[in-house]
């Protein structure tokens, strides 16, 4: 073997519903899936950030395994058979979306991102009409004490956007995610007021990657929240050619 | 053509469904033709009548008067539709779950009162401990989210109705 092919990716090949694809070692079947115009959903995936699995939205199947698996997070490997739409797929999907909206106050009509928000619009795409699990009702803070950004715990669903953003492209690292499972919510540092951060620089990237709600500029009203997100994947690139 | 018999109730909400059902304007009275409306906040009729075909439903079940209603009115229909956010989700009513009842209503009727504050206890229903969506207490067929639903909206799925269809808004109408 010539030293130059251990430096070239090896090529897997794979089926995805069916159609032959080639990919690199490495690549996850998500990025794949796209190459090819296959579509798969994602909430808490975005452009130009890592991939950390946390809305479990982009669940595909994979021959030979009863798991449902992350496509965003999961590397293809040689032969694998990934479907990304059954019946199975679909309902899976609509349970996770409910899940969300029953275990936090999700009130789109009172909420500064409605029309504009990714898991509403999300549930609109898988046809939700109406939650099947009892909403829990928990109780939770708002912190408003940040002199432009207001952070409603209500409306968050754990996706980390923000914290891998600070930490990835700001290198802030001012955001956490504390406890767990239905206990968790996001921290500014060690959990102090936001408004009191020493290591946040206010620059509101976090505001801008918040898929909902739970993060937005100060002084705006009910559906008036719009979010930039492009500038993400281009200072990745940016810093990649540099 | 016999009529069909619709009704309209309003539980824990703000009356905007209704407001909306009504901006359906001239194409009212088209429906007027094909439909009895023999229960509403519009019309004079005290009692929720038997033998109901259709009912629309606006706002979450909060009080035990709310419970009481929805179970009667469970029971003498045919078709139960969950009308706008708070029937669907709970929506604004629901902001209140997190905290407890007395505590909003001490907020309500002493805190911010300085004329004779009491907490009512005649004439008002009791608060249920939470404002929860209408298909939490009985079944519900259909479901139309929106706050509210659209004028347009709130008429196609009374015409699927009255057309014996049930109408599949999957995909058309999204919370809020
Ligand atoms: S405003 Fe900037 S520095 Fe502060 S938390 Fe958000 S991304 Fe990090
Ligand atoms: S605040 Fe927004 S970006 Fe951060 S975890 Fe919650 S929903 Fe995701
Ligand atoms: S859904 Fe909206 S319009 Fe309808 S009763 Fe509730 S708050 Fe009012
Ligand atoms: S997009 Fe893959 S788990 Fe959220």
């Amino acid at each position: 073997m010539s030293p130059l092919s251990t430096l070239t990716p090896r090529v897997k090949t794979l089926k995805i519903n069916g159609l032959d694809v080639s990919a690199s070692e490495g690549e996850k079947i998500l990025d794949v899936a796209r190459q090819n115009g296959i579509q798969i959903p994602t909430l808490c995936q975005l452009d130009g950030l890592t991939s950390v699995g946390a809305c479990r939205l982009c669940l595909v199947e994979v021959k030979g395994t009863p798991k449902l698996l992350p496509a965003c997070v999961t590397s293809v490997e040689e032969g694998m058979e990934v479907t990304t739409t059954s019946e199975r797929l679909v309902k899976y999907r609509q349970m996770i979306l409910e899940l969300l909206f029953s275990e936090r106050n999700h009130i789109c009509s009172v909420c500064v991102s409605n029309g504009h928000c990714d898991l509403q619009g999300m549930a609109q795409a898988h046809g939700m009409t109406h939650v099947r699990f009892p909403y829990l009702y928990p109780q939770q803070g708002v912190d408003a004490s940040h002199r432009r950004y207001v952070m409603d715990h209500n409306r968050c669903i754990l996706c980390a956007r923000c914290v891998r953003v600070c930490d990835e492209i700001e290198g802030a690292h001012t955001w956490d995610i504390q406890g767990r499972g239905g206990d968790a919510f996001v921290i500014t540092d060690f959990n102090q007021p936001w408004g009191e951060s020493q290591t946040c620089t206010s620059c509101g990237k976090c505001v801008q990657v918040c898929p909902t709600g739970a993060l937005s500029e100060k002084g705006k009203s009910v559906a008036e929240m719009t979010k930039k997100r492009e500038f993400v994947p281009y200072l990745t690139l940016m810093r990649e050619e540099l | 053509m016999e009529r069909a018999r619709i009704a309209t109730v309003w539980l824990d909400g703000c009356s905007g469904c209704h407001m909306s059902f009504l901006d359906l304007d001239e194409a009212l009275l088209v429906l007027a033709d094909r439909i009895e409306l023999v229960y509403s906040p519009l019309v004079d009729q005290k009692e929720f009548p038997e033998n109901v075909d259709v009912t629309l439903v606006e706002g979450s079940v909060s009080s035990v008067e709310d419970e009481e209603k929805i179970r009667r009115i469970r029971s003498r229909t045919k078709i139960l539709v969950s009308l706008g956010d708070c029937a669907v989700t709970s929506n604004v009513p629901s902001m209140r779950n997190p905290l407890k009842p007395e505590a909003i209503l001490r907020r309500a009727y002493i805190e911010n009162v300085t004329v004779q504050a009491q907490i009512p206890n005649q004439d008002v229903p009791p608060l249920l401990p939470e404002a929860r969506p209408v298909h939490e207490t009985v079944k519900v067929d259909v479901f139309v989210p929106g706050c509210p639903p659209s004028a347009g909206l709130i008429g196609s799925v009374l015409t699927e109705l009255l057309e014996g269809r049930t109408p599949d808004l999957a995909g058309q109408v999204r919370f809020g």
